[in-house]
C-alpha cells in the first residue's frame, strides 16, 4: 500500500506542477470529468488525436514555410488548426504560440513565423512528453492496484 | 431537472465539425446528457444526414423521419461550407426551418456572433466547449408533439461567456480587436472558405 500512496503523492505532485507552470489549464480537468466507467479512456484517446494532428500540422507549417513563394493563408489556416486542438485539450503554452503565429501571418513575417514554428514544435515536444509521463504515473499506479486521484 | 418527454426516444443532435478532436469532445459531451449523436465533418454532409437530395439545388429536401434531429450544433470555421453558411442553408429551407441551431467557435468576435444570432442561431459558444454549455442546449430542443412543462418555465439563454469581453479591446489576444466593417466583412465572411477574415484588409476590399 505504501508503494500506491507514494505514486499517488507523485501524480498528484506531478499534475499540480503542469498546471501551475501553464502546460495545462482548465480544460485538461474538464477531458479527465469526461472519462469514466462507460469512457475509461478517453483522455488518452483524444490527446492521443492531438499527438498525431500536430505531428502532420507540423510537417505541414515546415512544408509551406519553405514554398519560395508563401501562401500565408495556408500558414494560418494550419496554425488555426492547432490552436483550436491545443486549446481543446488544454495545451495552453502550445496556444499562447500559435496566437502569435497567427499574427506573423497576418503581417506576412517571414521569419516571425519561422521563429513560431521553431517555438510552437518547442512547446509541443515538452508537454506531449509531460503527457507521456503523466499517463505512465496514472498506469503504474493502476497496476499497483491504486485509483488515480482526482485532482479539483 | 430531466426534460419530460412524451416519447421515450432520446433527442438526437447533428454535430457538425471539421476537427477529429472537437468532434470526439462534443459527442462525449452531449452523451453524457443521453443525447443521440450523429457527428459529421462537414455542412455538407450535414445537410445531406438532413435529407438535402441535390447538392446542386439545395431547395429539394426530403427528411428522413426515422432520422429525426432535433438541434444541430456546428463549428462556424470549417472549409467548404462555414458554419454560417449552413445555419442559413437550414433557415431558408421550409423543411428544416423549426430545428435549432447552434454555433461554435474558437475565436470571440462579437460580429460574428451577432450576425449568427441574427440569421436564427439559438446560442453560440465560445470553443472549448464545456459541460455547462451543453446543460444550456435543453430549453431549445425541438421535437414533434412536444410541449411540456419544463420546456414552457426555461429559463432563457445565458450568452455571458461569449458575449462578456465587450471592452472594445484585444479580447482573445490575437491581434485585433475584434471590431470590423460590418458589410464588406459581411461578405467577406461568406466568401472566405477559411474563416481567416483578419487577412481581408478593408483597402484590399473598398475601391
Amino acid at each position: 500500500m505504501a508503494a500506491v500512496s507514494q505514486l499517488q503523492r507523485q501524480f498528484i505532485e506531478y499534475t499540480t506542477s503542469l498546471y501551475n507552470e501553464g502546460y495545462l489549464d482548465d480544460q485538461f480537468t474538464q477531458l479527465q470529468k469526461l472519462q469514466d466507467e462507460s469512457n475509461p479512456e478517453f483522455v488518452v484517446e483524444v490527446v492521443s488525436l492531438f499527438f498525431e494532428d500536430s505531428e502532420k500540422l507540423l510537417n505541414n507549417l515546415a512544408t509551406a514555410l519553405q514554398q519560395k513563394i508563401v501562401d500565408y493563408k495556408q500558414v494560418d489556416s494550419h496554425v488555426h488548426q492547432f490552436k483550436g486542438s491545443s486549446s481543446s485539450i488544454g495545451a495552453q503554452r502550445v496556444t499562447n504560440v500559435c496566437v502569435h503565429f497567427r499574427n506573423y501571418c497576418e503581417e506576412k513575417n517571414l521569419d516571425g513565423c519561422l521563429r513560431c514554428l521553431q517555438q510552437v514544435k518547442h512547446e509541443y515536444i515538452l508537454v506531449r512528453n509531460k503527457l507521456e509521463t503523466l499517463f505512465r504515473l496514472e498506469q503504474q499506479i493502476v497496476q499497483a492496484g491504486g485509483s488515480i486521484p482526482m485532482m479539483e | 431537472m430531466g426534460v419530460i418527454s412524451i416519447s421515450e426516444t432520446p433527442l438526437h443532435v447533428l454535430a457538425v465539425d471539421d476537427s477529429n478532436i472537437d468532434r470526439k469532445l462534443i459527442e462525449r459531451l452531449l452523451k453524457t446528457f443521453s443525447y443521440h449523436v450523429t457527428a459529421v465533418d462537414s455542412g455538407i454532409k450535414a445537410l445531406e444526414f438532413l435529407g438535402l437530395q441535390d447538392v446542386e439545388n439545395f431547395q429539394s429536401f426530403s427528411p428522413n423521419p426515422e432520422e429525426e434531429v432535433n438541434l444541430v450544433i456546428t463549428d462556424y470555421c470549417m472549409p467548404g461550407m462555414t458554419g454560417f453558411e449552413l445555419l442559413r442553408k437550414i433557415k431558408e429551407s421550409k423543411s428544416l426551418k423549426d430545428i435549432p441551431v447552434v454555433i461554435m467557435s474558437s475565436d470571440n468576435i462579437p460580429a460574428r456572433i451577432n450576425r449568427c444570432l441574427e440569421e436564427g442561431a439559438e446560442e453560440f459558444f465560445l470553443k472549448p466547449v464545456r459541460l455547462s454549455d451543453v446543460d444550456k442546449l435543453k430549453p431549445y430542443f425541438s421535437k414533434n408533439d412536444r410541449k411540456t412543462t419544463d420546456e414552457e418555465e426555461c429559463v432563457s439563454s445565458d450568452r455571458s461567456r461569449a458575449m462578456d469581453d465587450d471592452d472594445g479591446g484585444d479580447v482573445d489576444g490575437d491581434g485585433d480587436d475584434g471590431v470590423e466593417a460590418w458589410s464588406d466583412e459581411n461578405e467577406q465572411i461568406e466568401k472566405d472558405q477559411s474563416c481567416h477574415h483578419k487577412m481581408f484588409k478593408i483597402e484590399d476590399v473598398v475601391p
